[in-house]
């Protein structure tokens, strides 16, 4: 049941080199289960449209079998497959009316009028359109045009909803209103549901699994908290919210332990990706929230020191970007509730530590 | 990601098989543009190398070695390189003078000018016959002139600059109302004089405009033959007249057809050049909106001197239609010009079969050329299939061939097996289809690429064939560029006579054919009152599809509804 993609390949021609090819997908294999929401997650031209427009049907991989509830559909036109998209321009039949666009899909499948009427009525009021029926697609506002797809795609209870990147063309507030309402839609039907973004945040929230893809790979498959905290390398740990890298390597490896050997201190973690080895090179991820920030320590407890050469408060938050001595990049440090914590001056010297089970080594 | 999917020809045909309708009709239109299309230009090659016994250039030999035709040859081209030339220029001072000045009447030059689009192409040479003939209103009654030498080159050329210019006024109109006033404002702004302003910016704006907008009079001109059969004259051979005689009049297919192929060969090229050379250098869509005109641009004396040449201009075509207006009420053109009745009793009454047949024609080629346009143009802009290029360049090829080779390439085709098609009104219809899909696949393209295409993705998607993808979703949205192309094809069908004079017959004729006719037994009334319900027709029939079109579809109006 769900989806299942086998070695999903796609190549393209080069549009400027028609004698070279393009590899858009390389090799995907990505079991996506019954009711459940995954993101495909990558910037552009990763290869997440590609693998999208190849469930639904509109492109033909190269190589590879799709399964749908079950049954292999490669050679079903997008019409015979039991998906419905939810397109980026939303694609609205500019020249029918809201009620229309809506029930198109009962109306291809022959069903009765009144029945469709009925069952029209019935999702507009779940998606807040109540009232806008006899509207044409250029009276509704974006919003609006973006839950009119949504309905259209869920009142044929597809096997699968796709998404793509439906909310790109809406201005930030509406977006994450959208989106949890898109969750929301999704769990009352509890479609199975696969989205595509290159928008990280959005994914987080709305995914119980994440695609993470670059370049036509896929690069890591996992839950938002798995890919956010546990990231299988660099880019993963780049891509998807700010990281601190701190290069090592790794001095001894013990069951799950390793410890990791910065030059002037080392440091055991409990957490890592990659082929471990001893002798390696290793970077570890520390997300910026992690780091804590100290008035005054000295060089035993704290062997990272530096000076704070930028701040920028946000409110809730305050972003400290901190030059060490040792370290060619600044280090990028979060702290919260600043009117409790209190702040730190620009220029002034700071000594920094993390818990070591809040970062992640990457053997590379 | 606009990326072309890296599926060779048998991946192609096995997407397309999936979908047998979508198979069928590319099937279908192949076929047909190769039959209709391909097959009697094929025809008129092989005939004007078939000897009497096997293959031979001494056909062709003769037509060079022929003096007279070479002369034909020269005086074509000569004539459509003048004719682009001054219809350019006068089209680009009417254009500018309506679209960055404030002149009056402007509303009034732009109608003027469309005038000569909507009628058939001879009526300049009928009505300069009547004004400047041996018994024209002017020459002989106003100045007592015998004999005023209106055929040959200055009276074609008065004619073709008059009936060809407007092609330019409205391609040239969309390219300077498509170049931002606040360019030349900016250079205005940066102390330049009004002049350099145009000669620095402005006209290098419109040069790639303007060259396109000649090369489409050439091909106009070279490929016209009504004005030519009526003005040009003995002393002046035209080759797409000579060619016409020596297959009438001499029952020479051979030569004919070797005589075409000088007509084809450089009106090809000039296509070429304006497809794939002119048009790629343009800088501004032609179809861009208008924006607040600049009136600063243009100093006063400038001004009243454009508007002097429009008046001029408007005058001359005024003058034309008057002429033609008041000769079909006159009783005998220029010795008795009491008004009379008779010419349209006539038309009404013996020549009112060919009104019928004109409108049968018309009527059932334009509506299918319009829907046969609107699916070429969805299977090229929307679908991948093997010969895809090939049906879009056979498919416009008829903008580039003039009607003679086409004419006379039907008939050596459609008159022997497989295909027996001479004298039916299938031959008429046929020719009449295929040559006028590509201003339909033209409007249908430029509105089909403005249509996202997920639209159509989304009804695929939500389960709709190709059949109901098209009937329900794209045709449509496509109904304007329908009606656009249904009214320039209609137009065109209406006064059609360069492939159509070879291919009526005594079951079907045409009422160009018999305006024609008309003027060569020398009966000008009868050819005037024949030009004035003609043009009336068109004109009804334009309102006719307007208001249809605004009534159901208002919303689209806009872009379409203006010209």
């Amino acid at each position: 049941m769900g989806v299942r993609l086998v070695n999903i390949s796609k190549i393209f021609a080069d549009p400027y080199h028609p004698d070279k090819q393009v590899t858009a997908v390389k090799d995907a294999n990505i079991e996506v289960k019954d009711g459940e929401f995954v993101t495909f997650l990558g910037p552009s031209g990763c290869g997440k449209t590609t693998t999208l427009r190849i469930i639904s049907g509109f492109e033909n991989p190269t190589t590879g079998e799709i399964w749908i509830s079950g049954r292999m559909v490669n050679d079903d036109p997008p019409n015979r497959r039991d998906t419905s998209m939810v397109f980026q321009s939303y694609a609205i039949f500019p020249h029918l009316s809201v009620e229309q666009n809506i029930g198109f899909g009962l109306e291809l499948r022959g069903k009765p009028k009144k029945e469709i009427k009925e069952a029209v009525g019935k999702i507009m009021e779940v998606m807040n359109l109540k009232g806008y029926a006899a509207r044409r697609p250029d009276q509704l506002s974006g919003g609006q045009q973006q839950r009119v797809a949504l309905a259209r795609a869920i009142i044929n209870q597809p096997s699968v909803l796709l998404f793509d990147e439906p909310l790109s063309n809406l201005d930030a507030k509406l977006r994450e209103q959208m989106r949890l309402e898109i969750r929301r839609i999704q769990q009352t039907f509890g479609i199975t549901s696969i989205y595509v973004t290159h928008d990280q945040a959005e994914a987080m929230t709305v995914s119980d699994r994440i695609v993470v893809m670059n370049e036509g790979n896929i690069i890591q498959i996992g839950t938002p908290f798995e890919i956010y905290s546990r990231p299988v390398n660099r880019f993963v740990a780049d891509f998807i919210g700010r990281v601190n890298f701190f290069s090592g390597q790794a001095a001894s490896l013990v069951g799950d332990r390793v410890e990791v050997d910065f030059g002037v201190f080392s440091k055991t973690f409990e957490s890592w990706s990659g082929l471990a080895k001893e002798k390696s090179n290793v970077v570890v991820t520390v997300r910026p929230e992690s780091l804590r920030l100290h008035h005054t320590g000295d060089k035993s407890s704290f062997p990272l020191k530096g000076k704070i050469s930028k701040i920028v408060y946000l409110g809730a938050v305050v972003e400290y970007e901190i030059t060490c001595a040792e370290l060619e990049k600044p280090i990028l440090a979060v702290t919260h509730n600043p009117v409790e914590e209190g702040f730190f001056q620009s220029g002034e010297e700071v000594f920094i530590d993390y818990n070591s089970k809040a970062a992640h080594v990457l053997f590379e | 990601m606009k990326r072309r999917s890296y599926a060779n020809p048998i991946q192609q045909m096995r997407m397309i098989s999936g979908d047998p309708l979508l198979l069928v009709a590319i099937i279908l239109i192949l076929a047909s543009l190769i039959i209709f299309i391909l097959y009697p230009l094929i025809s008129v090659i092989l005939t004007s190398v078939r000897g009497r016994d096997g293959y031979t250039l001494g056909i062709m030999r003769e037509v060079i070695a022929s003096n007279y035709l070479r002369t034909g040859f020269r005086n074509s081209i000569m004539m459509g390189g003048l004719t682009a030339l001054l219809g350019a220029l006068v089209g680009f001072l009417f254009a500018y003078a309506i679209a960055r000045t404030d002149i009056p009447f402007k509303k009034f030059f732009h109608i003027i000018a469309i005038i000569p689009v909507v009628s058939p192409p001879f009526i300049g040479a009928l009505s300069i016959i009547m004004l400047f003939g041996n018994n024209g209103l002017i020459t002989y009654h106003l100045f007592k002139i015998n004999n005023y030498p209106i055929y040959g080159f200055r009276g074609l050329l008065f004619a073709q600059v008059i009936t060809f210019f407007p092609v330019a006024y409205i391609t040239l109109r969309g390219v300077i109302e498509s170049i931002s006033p606040t360019l030349e404002d900016a250079a205005l702004d940066l102390g330049g004089s009004r002049w350099k302003v145009f000669s620095r910016v402005t006209l290098p704006l419109t040069i790639p405009g303007i060259a396109s907008a000649m090369l489409v009079l050439f091909i106009e001109t070279l490929a016209d033959f009504g004005n030519p059969l009526i003005l040009a004259g003995s002393r002046f051979p035209i080759l797409s007249v000579q060619a016409y005689l020596q297959i009438t009049g001499m029952y020479d297919l051979p030569k004919g057809s070797a005589i075409a192929l000088f007509l084809l060969a450089p009106s090809i090229t000039a296509y070429f050049l304006q497809k794939y050379w002119v048009s790629r250098k343009q800088y501004v869509t032609i179809t861009g909106k208008p924006t607040s005109s600049s009136i600063k641009s243009v100093s006063p004396l400038a001004k009243w001197l454009l508007f002097t040449f429009c008046v001029i201009v408007a005058a001359l075509i005024l003058l034309i239609y008057i002429t033609i207006l008041w000769g079909a009420f006159a009783k005998v053109w220029g010795s008795d010009n009491s008004l009379t009745f008779n010419h349209f009793r006539y038309v009404f009454g013996v020549g009112f079969k060919a009104v019928k047949d004109t409108l049968v024609i018309a009527g059932i080629s334009t509506p299918l050329a319009g829907l046969l346009g609107m699916i070429i143009a969805f299977l090229v802009v929307r679908k991948k299939f093997p010969g895809k290029r090939f049906m879009e360049f056979t498919s416009m090829l008829s903008f580039a061939v003039p009607g003679t080779v086409i004419g006379i390439g039907y008939i050596l085709a459609f008159n022997r097996p497989p295909l027996i098609l001479t004298g039916t009104l299938l031959i008429l219809l046929l020719n009449f289809i295929f040559r006028y899909i590509p201003v339909g696949i033209q409007s249908g393209v430029a509105i089909l690429r403005q249509v996202d295409a997920s639209i159509e993705e989304a009804a695929i998607d939500l389960g709709a064939d190709s059949k109901k993808t098209f009937f329900r979703i794209t045709l449509p949205l496509m109904v304007p560029a329908f009606f656009s192309g249904l009214i320039f094809s209609f137009v065109r069908a209406m006064t059609a006579i360069s492939a159509a004079i070879f291919l009526v017959s005594s079951r079907w004729n045409l009422m160009t054919v018999q305006i024609m006719s008309q003027v060569e037994s020398g009966r000008l009334g009868a050819a005037a009152a024949f030009s004035v319900i003609l043009v009336l027709i068109i004109l009804a029939a334009m309102f006719l599809i307007r208001t249809l079109l605004s009534l159901r579809y208002g919303r689209f109006g806009g872009t379409m509804l203006k010209i």
